[in-house]
């Protein structure tokens, strides 16, 4: 069992995980900040020494989404950096646009049900003291508005959105592929 | 001869659906017609309560149930979701929306906040610095290390090829296949279940990787593996082009180039039509509607190598139940598809949703009544399936009139264990020795 689990993390970087570097070795100053983040345990987003590979974490509170903490590996090459770039621009773009998706939802919403719950001449809270709400047939219309209002929006985010997934899977297809062939050409380098 | 295909095609149809009502199928069809009616009245009732429980707990969940899937739901690594409800994560809110593009030059930590943070930290007091420590433990915890472990693969594959799915399509497209007159092939037919599964597992994969940010905003899709990043995109892609090429290969070459072609069809339809469709317009309910048709006429098609009536019945059936089906569970997910920028009837069109839906209710019942008249099943068939069909179109004509959350339940849960049951029927009054040239069935 022990050695079918080093056999796999051998394989790890010809399974094309692009997170899985070559070294584990970080930069000796960032190490050593890391280090004392791991000891005081003050940050939970630097992640421990030895690992060298990328962390997520839980859902975003707004977005939904889970960052990821991308790992820099030490000898990292240009088509690496290239593809970590890319993906941490992806997500911060995706971060910004389902954020703000999700809290304009929100504040339409409460809108929505505050201008409903007024037209019928209601409190925004109950006689129990609890938040009034309107039932699913009454929200109906806020969903069927909500979603054409921003139609638009969406469907510039989709093609944008299939755009980077490609480009994405495509680089890390290519660094796969580098990891692959550097790791079957070892010989030649120290010989030449 | 006639009655062995019979029982070995009902036995591996009901497989996939589980094994007491296999059990109890087969002791039907020893026994005799009075006692057959009540074992298949009971085989249904379990049938209900298992399938019902399965797909609460697992696949269906409405926001009413989302508590009851947190603590049932098995997990390999806890995912500790009461814990995000109730954390603040304002630092994480800070840390997300201040970062900033890693500058390559700089070997320093990645991002600048971070810095910040921890010159503040250590420089804050004791006191505040320990409840803060205390709430990033928690917070700390909840980051996973994207290793892929090997052990954990099966699963993580299982679950990106929606296995349950698959395992579904695949039953259907045996029951075509059992359905198809001529004698019962069994190597043709694992073949053909095989191949269509993988086709199916490529199919669910590519779904999943085109739709990550959008299942991560919606409660029933949030714990998907690429969600969770479990898995990569790229090992994802690679996954679906190992399950592709194979499983068309073996419907193309193992069984015959029709099934095969259909089988590519399908998977372009559901990846590239269905999927984008979805963000798109409301006709996606129609597309999904025909990928859901194809696998039984493949099923067909794999028995007899042509595209009879008898294939398009089976699709029709198919078709039509996807209706009822699927607009009953979107009735309930209005809100998550609103905020996610899906295009569904139930957002757009909720009239027209209930009226689709009420709409082939009814053609399930004209197309039970055609499979006698085609050939596929004896006259028994839409008898015996009448009490099924116009309970189905009594709940549809329901949800038409009453279009709240309880009739929509109502009638998805009955279409779960209506279609399997359906086909069943269809099974045991399967028009036997039928005489290809005079038409006419031999008795």
């Amino acid at each position: 069992m022990a050695a079918w689990r080093v056999l796999g993390k051998r394989r790890l970087p010809t399974l094309g995980r692009a997170f899985a570097a070559r070294s584990c070795r970080l930069a000796p100053e960032r190490g050593a900040e890391c280090g004392e983040a791991a000891r005081s345990r003050v940050s939970r987003f630097c992640p421990p020494r030895t690992s060298c590979h990328d962390w997520i974490g839980p859902p975003d509170k707004h977005s939904n989404l889970r960052p990821v903490h991308f790992h820099v590996p030490e000898d990292e090459s240009a088509a690496e950096q290239k593809l970590r770039e890319l993906r941490q621009e992806t997500q911060e773009w995706n971060q910004q646009f389902w954020a703000n998706q999700n809290v304009t939802f929100r504040k339409e919403k409460e809108e929505f049900i505050h201008s409903r719950l007024k037209a019928k001449g209601l409190g925004l809270r109950t006689e129990s003291g609890q938040k009034a709400t309107l039932n699913a047939e009454e929200m109906a219309d806020f969903y069927k508005e909500f979603l054409s209002k921003n139609f638009q929006k969406h469907m510039h985010y989709n093609r944008d959105w299939y755009k980077r997934n490609f480009a994405i899977t495509f680089f890390m297809g290519r660094v796969a592929l580098e990891r692959v062939w550097n790791k079957l050409r070892p010989k030649q380098k120290t010989s030449s | 001869m006639a009655t062995s295909p019979h029982t070995l095609s009902s036995r591996l149809l009901t497989g996939g659906v589980g094994g007491c009502v296999w059990y109890l199928e087969r002791r039907a069809v020893q026994a005799s017609p009075h006692k057959f009616m009540h074992l298949f009245r009971n085989a249904s009732k379990q049938w209900v309560t298992f399938q019902h429980f399965t797909f609460l707990k697992r696949m269906y969940v409405t926001q009413l149930n989302r508590s009851l899937r947190q603590q049932i739901k098995p997990k390999a690594e806890p995912v500790a979701s009461p814990f995000l409800e109730k954390s603040s994560s304002s630092q994480a809110k800070a840390e997300v929306y201040e970062m900033k593009p890693f500058a390559p030059s700089t070997l320093s930590l990645p991002r600048k906040p971070n810095e910040t943070e921890l010159i503040e930290l250590e420089s804050a007091s004791i006191i505040e610095g320990s409840v803060d420590v205390g709430k990033e433990t928690k917070d700390e915890k909840q980051w996973k290390e994207m290793k892929l472990r090997v052990d954990d693969l099966p699963g993580i594959l299982a679950r990106l090829s929606k296995i349950k799915l698959t395992a579904l399509v695949v039953s259907t497209t045996s029951a075509g296949f059992a359905l198809a007159p001529g004698p019962f092939d069994l190597s043709c037919f694992l073949l053909t279940s095989v191949g269509t599964g993988l086709a199916s597992c490529a199919a669910n994969s590519i779904n999943q990787f085109f739709e990550v940010p959008f299942d991560s905003n919606m409660n029933r899709t949030k714990n998907r593996p690429l969600v969770r990043g479990q898995i990569s995109p790229l090992l994802t892609v690679t996954f679906a082009a190992c399950c592709a090429v194979p499983g068309v290969a073996l419907l193309t070459w193992g069984v015959n180039p029709l099934t095969g072609a259909l089988g590519l069809f399908n998977i372009f339809l559901y990846t590239c039509c269905y999927t984008p469709l979805k963000r798109v317009s409301i006709a996606n309910t129609w597309v999904g509607a025909v990928v859901g048709a194809i696998p039984p006429v493949m099923g067909w098609t794999a028995a007899t190598g042509s595209l009879d009536a008898g294939a398009f019945l089976l699709g029709g059936i198919l078709y039509s139940w996807q209706f009822p089906h699927f607009n009953a569970l979107s009735w309930g997910l209005r809100e998550d598809y609103s905020r996610g920028g899906y295009c569904m009837m139930s957002v757009t069109h909720p009239a027209l949703c209930r009226r689709v839906a009420l709409r082939h209710c009814l053609a399930l019942l004209a197309l039970s009544a055609a499979a006698p008249a085609l050939g596929v099943t004896t006259w028994t068939f839409p008898v015996i399936a009448l009490p099924i069909n116009l309970y189905i179109s009594y709940l549809g004509f329901r949800f038409y009139r009453d279009a709240d959350r309880k009739s929509s339940r109502k009638l998805f849960f009955c279409s779960l264990w209506h279609l399997p049951l359906l086909l069943l029927l269809m099974l045991t009054c399967k028009q036997r020795g039928v005489d290809r040239d005079s038409g006419e069935p031999q008795s």
